[in-house]
């Protein structure tokens, strides 16, 4: 029974740090028509920021201030806010296509960097003993796995809320005028790179914020917890529970982290020992078709867009199959 | 020195062929397609199980007889890649019938998450088939010729296989400009890449170019991946790795630029070069995206980009 808690927090905890970079990407993607494919390296920023300033003093690596992990956390969100920011006043201005390739030169680069400057990120070795808040007093048992998961559930309802009330204002109703009708937007007097920008630096801020909860609840990152792999399920989460809707973000999140993980207990569990690392591949084969079967089948996603009716008048945004 | 820029070339002879099909259905299809990477893998694999094949109908690849004297490879592996492009052009083929000719409508952005999710399930089936190990079209190792002695600029050494690939790739791109230069069908394409609607005006059929697109970025895309397999070595994630290559050669160069491209897959490949020699081979992929960024910045339409294609938001 409590191997079954314990897994399921486990499973919660995840879900809920995807949830919440998913939020960030809907930001970008959903409600602005930006689209990053370098989502795994803004995540990788802030969890390397946070475990940098926040492990212990160690000798062959710069860092390990021990700093308090919430301020951790929070210049996490300012290290992938500020990555969000260059690459943004760098591609914003150019087309969409554009913006798809240079974030994904970023996550290359980025992997890179954690890869090889080993006296900063630990190179293939990784970043260990980064601190479990509040382990102190919980231990690292169940009652820890728990806790952790109340404050991960917490920061979750935290920003779904902001975001929420920030699309639902006017500065989200210029987005998504932007991202409609750039000319139309910009001829009521709004500047679309600026609105763009922020909304990418936003985004990416949660991204960073979703990396530091993911490695301070493991205690331990290296470069592999940042393929390519990590992008692509955060965009079937988003495609999968419907773009342009934060609730659909939240709710893809869990269905497909489910549907991935049950696939992987299918895995172990039928294909023999000897050919399981060749199976796993078969996991990821799923997430690239279940992107693809979702856009050809319901390109809205399970939710869809919520349509945003002005209390002032007739609907502003709505169409999502024109997309 | 002289080395460093003839391994330039010999990598930027592969990303150039490679780019050539990339600014093809580019500039044809109006998407980047980030599932072309996964072409050249799949044209390397599908290479080197023919060469299988043909091994176990007793025409054997290895044996010195059906080996070209210097090279390390013979008719075989020359048929292998026919076969190869073949069925790379079809599968290209197969998932634009699949998927993007049903996302068409949708508009672009559409179709590049599209190409991400298929490049994503194409790319790992190759992991699920052939695993993850290394392999080679040879098992001989070739000793490469010194060309120039050491004491002249640092010397300079090339195997014979590098050589066939650096003149092979001369011959192709000579023989697809003048296709789209001279070939009734080139020219069509070149008008429906400019203009879709002008184009369907004057009696052409997109979807037949399109194909055409499809069949002939495949096909380029599979040669590419032979050379990357023959020079250097086969592995899954050969797409991915050439990835951002390509791109930063299809965007230096001007989408829809055939000679772009190749200049571009040069440039690129000279970066890369100078790269492993100057800082390091674990920086080799981010010479790519320097050179992209620069161009970003410098002319985001490329050197000898289109009007009609500008990098600029409309």
């Amino acid at each position: 029974m409590e191997g079954l808690v314990s897994y399921a927090a486990f499973f919660l905890v995840f879900a809920g740090v995807f949830a919440v970079a998913v939020l960030g990407l809907n930001l970008q993607w959903g409600y602005t028509g930006l689209f990053n494919v370098g989502v795994a390296g803004f995540v990788a920023v802030g969890a390397y920021t946070s475990a940098i300033l926040t492990t212990p003093p160690i000798d062959d690596r710069w860092g390990g201030f021990g700093w308090p992990v919430a301020l951790g956390w929070l210049a996490a969100m300012v290290t992938s806010g500020a990555a969000g920011a260059l690459v943004g006043l760098l591609t914003l201005r150019l087309r969409d296509d554009y913006l798809a390739i240079v974030t994904f030169g970023v996550a290359v680069l980025i992997q890179l960097v954690a890869l090889n400057v080993q006296p900063l990120t630990g190179g293939p070795f990784g970043v260990q003993f980064i601190p479990k808040p509040l382990q102190g007093w919980l231990g690292t048992g169940l009652a820890w796995t728990l806790a952790y998961l109340a404050l991960v559930a917490g920061l979750l309802v935290i920003v779904f809320v902001a975001l929420e009330r920030l699309v639902k204002s006017p500065w989200g109703r210029v987005l998504r005028a932007i991202r409609e009708d750039e000319a139309a937007a910009a001829s009521l007097g709004k500047s679309a790179f600026a609105f763009r920008l922020q909304a990418f630096v936003l985004g990416s801020t949660l991204m960073g914020l979703a990396g530091a909860l993911q490695a301070h609840f493991v205690g331990y990152i290296a470069p592999e917890d940042f393929l390519p792999i990590l992008t692509f399920q955060l965009w079937a989460m988003l495609i999968v529970g419907g773009s342009g809707n934060n609730r659909g973000a939240v709710l893809g999140a869990f269905v497909v982290w489910g549907v991935w993980a049950a696939a992987g207990g299918a895995l172990r569990q039928w294909i023999p020992q000897s050919e399981q690392a060749r199976a796993a591949a078969l996991q990821v084969v799923l997430i690239g078709v279940l992107i693809a079967l979702m856009l050809v089948l319901r390109p809205r996603g399970l939710l869809g867009e919520e349509l945003a009716v002005s209390r002032h008048g007739g609907a502003v945004a709505g169409d999502d199959d024109a997309r | 020195m002289l080395q460093i820029i003839a391994d330039g070339l010999i990598i930027g002879s592969i990303v150039s062929l490679g780019a050539i099909g990339l600014t093809l259905t580019f500039s044809i299809l109006r998407f980047a397609n980030f599932g072309h990477g996964e072409l050249l893998a799949w044209g390397a694999y599908l290479a080197f199980s023919a060469l299988a094949a043909f091994a176990a109908l007793g025409w054997n690849a290895g044996g010195s007889a059906a080996t070209f004297a210097p090279l390390s490879f013979g008719w075989p592996l020359v048929a292998a890649v026919l076969v190869a492009a073949l069925l790379t052009a079809l599968l290209a083929l197969a998932l634009d019938t699949l998927l993007f000719k049903r996302l068409r409508l949708h508009g672009s952005i559409t179709l590049v998450i599209a190409s991400f999710g298929a490049a994503l399930a194409v790319r790992n089936l190759l992991l699920f088939f052939y695993g993850g190990i290394p392999r080679y079209y040879s098992s001989d190792l070739q000793i490469a010729i010194a060309i120039v002695p050491r004491s002249v600029a640092g010397g300079l050494r090339i195997t014979p296989d590098q050589l066939f690939v650096l003149g092979l790739t001369a011959v192709t791109v000579l023989a697809l400009h003048l296709f789209l230069r001279r070939s009734v069908l080139g020219r069509a394409m070149r008008a429906t890449a400019d203009n879709r609607e002008l184009a369907r005006v004057a009696g052409i059929d997109p979807e037949r170019m399109l194909r055409v697109a499809w069949l002939l970025g495949g096909a380029l895309a599979a040669m590419a991946g032979v050379f990357a397999g023959l020079t250097v070595q086969l592995r899954p994630t050969l797409g991915l790795d050439l990835l951002l290559p390509l791109f930063a050669a299809v965007i230096l160069g001007g989408i829809g630029s055939v000679g772009g491209a190749v200049v571009g897959g040069l440039v690129v490949g000279l970066a890369e070069s100078a790269a492993v020699a100057t800082i390091g081979a674990e920086w080799r992929a981010a010479a790519a995206f320097v050179v992209l960024t620069v161009m970003l910045l410098l002319r985001p339409n490329g050197l000898f980009g289109d009007s009609g294609n500008r990098g600029g938001r409309a």
